[in-house]
């Protein structure tokens, strides 16, 4: 379908040039910025940095780049620990994540037409509700004295408070409730075009369900799943309201650390290399689910 | 249902307890009268009292509002042309490279995008004095990059869909391509185009990290006020602020998502 102005004119320039401009002067520069104050260093003053270009003898200015930031991110185990840290922390919440939202993806494939589409919205439907008051809410059951804890003790079933709050178990437990439906939805969209009479075709030929759905069922949904981990696991990777409430100061992310480097600290060049070290990790697994979402827009 | 479906409906059960109950929980226990949320002691709308007579929270609520309207209709006008520009791009590698640069807010982690911005608004604003300061502006414009990202998203979604012949065949009636924009394209795009607004506006009045780093002195928004607050601990007041917020969005969704559900099942053949 076309937009005014089709074939000729300024109409066609201004709607791909200004949000083409847009996108140039508000996410490709930025990056580049970010990308050359990671070389500078800290100073007292306003900017807090080096600057990254002096006067030098010629008319050319001369460089003055310093790898510090860099050097000291590789030599320092708190930093190598927090990318260590988001990684697995990431990677073992995505594969929670799977594990419970397979089983509501296939029944929601399976239920009746008519009640589809208000359970997906309810499904959609905490995505749009407050994501800070979503991690919130958990951190307020699982305090020392919340409800949690309280109705364990109410019960007898514990003499002390269990410390939930504040551990990586918390964590996990945020990830997992704030992108639940991120994994949902796309092995929903898989399953729904899943052709079911494949299953009475495996049963036919002897297949027990647990066989069919291991060789037949899970096999065609792998488009979904890889699409749900990734969709999980690239946001919690950088993730800095979750372990600030729920994981306290004993769960060492990246987030949270180049936060304190930028507020605490106050040093602009070594949150700018951090930033820059998380995009590089970010990229692979950013990489991957382009391809994959270009491969399903080819085959549909 | 056989057998075999009981235990997926089993968990989707437990899905669902599990994505509302907290929220329930919460919602519940801001009408608790103790000052210790977790030990009930009676029903009260103390909390809501508070919640109305605190200026701050007034002050930050109205400033997210603001900031969260002016950047969901520009996302909306910018996702909008982007996802026509998008189709007109006839060379791959040159669409490749448009879509990567329009969805990488997507993908790029809060953290980047909020430091990466706020270290172009310094350097900007050393070297040509725009923008003067930081605060409503700032996060404004932040605001405006991801959601644009958001909108073209769904835009595009909705424009994949249409049929060419519709624009065809009103040019073959004599519509000039602006009557045949305003006529034929723009009301199939609405429900699309509202459901973007309504995606930039709700992530613009949630988002707490990016507005953190592009804001400025005396400009807090209402998720930068309750992530201070609830950083050092529970709070009654904010329990009340909670549940309005949830209440009042949810509100806002579900009737637009059932909206747009009716819409299309009538225009279903």
């Amino acid at each position: 379908m076309t937009a005014p102005g089709g074939r000729t004119g300024a109409t066609r320039k201004l709607v791909l040039g200004l949000p083409l401009g847009w996108m140039l002067l508000f996410t490709l520069l930025p990056a580049l910025v970010v990308l050359a104050i990671s070389f500078t260093e800290k100073r007292r003053g306003a900017p807090p940095f080096t600057p990254l270009l002096v006067p030098g003898e010629g008319l050319l200015p001369e460089l003055n780049a310093s790898g510090d930031n860099y050097a000291l991110i590789f030599s320092d185990w708190l930093y190598i620990q927090a990318f260590a840290g988001s990684i697995r922390i990431a990677a073992v919440s995505a594969l929670i994540t799977l594990l419970i939202a397979y089983p509501m993806a296939y029944a929601l494939a399976r239920v009746r037409e008519g009640v589809r589409t208000p359970l997906l919205i309810l499904v959609v439907l905490p995505f749009w509700t407050s994501f800070l008051i979503r991690v919130y809410a958990w951190s307020s059951l699982l305090n020392s004295n919340g409800l949690i804890n309280s109705l364990l003790l109410d019960a007898g079933l514990i003499a002390e408070p269990l410390p939930l709050l504040n551990t990586e178990f918390a964590v996990h437990l945020g990830i997992v409730y704030s992108y639940l439906p991120f994994m949902v939805l796309p092995i929903y969209a898989v399953l729904e075009r899943m052709d079911w009479t494949l299953l009475d075709a495996a049963s036919d030929l002897g297949a027990r369900p647990a066989r069919a759905f291991f060789r037949v069922t899970l096999p065609l949904s792998m488009p979904g799943i890889v699409a749900g981990l990734l969709l999980v696991f690239i946001p919690a990777l950088g993730e800095v309201i979750i372990p600030e409430l729920l994981g306290g100061s004993h769960t060492l992310m990246v987030g949270p650390v180049l936060w304190n480097e930028f507020f605490g600290n106050n040093d602009w060049p070594l949150a700018a290399a951090l930033a820059m070290l998380l995009l590089v990790a970010v990229l692979l697994p950013a990489a991957l689910i382009y391809r994959l979402a270009r491969r399903t827009e080819v085959a549909t | 249902m056989t057998r075999r479906a009981l235990f997926p409906l089993s968990m989707l059960a437990f899905g669902y307890a599990f994505l509302y109950l907290p929220i329930a929980v919460l919602m519940v226990y801001s009408f608790n009268d103790n000052r210790l949320v977790a030990v009930w002691s009676g029903f009260s709308t103390r909390w809501y009292g508070e919640l109305f007579r605190n200026a701050q929270i007034g002050d930050a609520l109205w400033l997210s509002l603001r900031v969260a309207a002016v950047s969901a209709t520009a996302s909306v006008l910018l996702g909008t042309m982007a996802a026509f520009a998008m189709q007109r791009i006839r060379r791959a590698t040159g669409r490749g490279a448009f879509e990567a640069l329009a969805m990488a807010p997507l993908i790029l982690p809060e953290v980047l995008t909020g430091l990466s911005l706020l270290m172009l608004f310094v350097m900007l604003s050393e070297a040509i004095g725009w923008p003067a300061g930081r605060g409503a502006t700032t996060i404004t414009l932040a605001h405006i990059t991801f959601g644009t990202a958001y909108a073209i998203v769904v835009i595009r979604a909705r424009l994949s869909q249409f049929d060419p012949r519709l624009a065809e065949a009103a040019a073959d009636l004599g519509a000039t391509p602006w009557r045949t924009f305003l006529r034929v394209t723009l009301p199939l795009l609405a429900p699309a185009m509202l459901a973007a607004w309504l995606l930039a506006f709700t992530l613009s009045l949630d988002d707490v990290v990016i507005a953190s780093f592009v804001t400025g002195p005396g400009a807090s928004t209402l998720p930068i006020v309750i992530f201070s607050s609830v950083r050092l601990g529970v709070s009654p007041q904010i329990n009340a602020l909670a549940t309005l917020l949830v209440l009042g969005v949810a509100v806002l969704i579900a009737t637009a998502m059932l909206m747009l559900w009716r819409a299309e099942r009538r225009s279903a053949p």
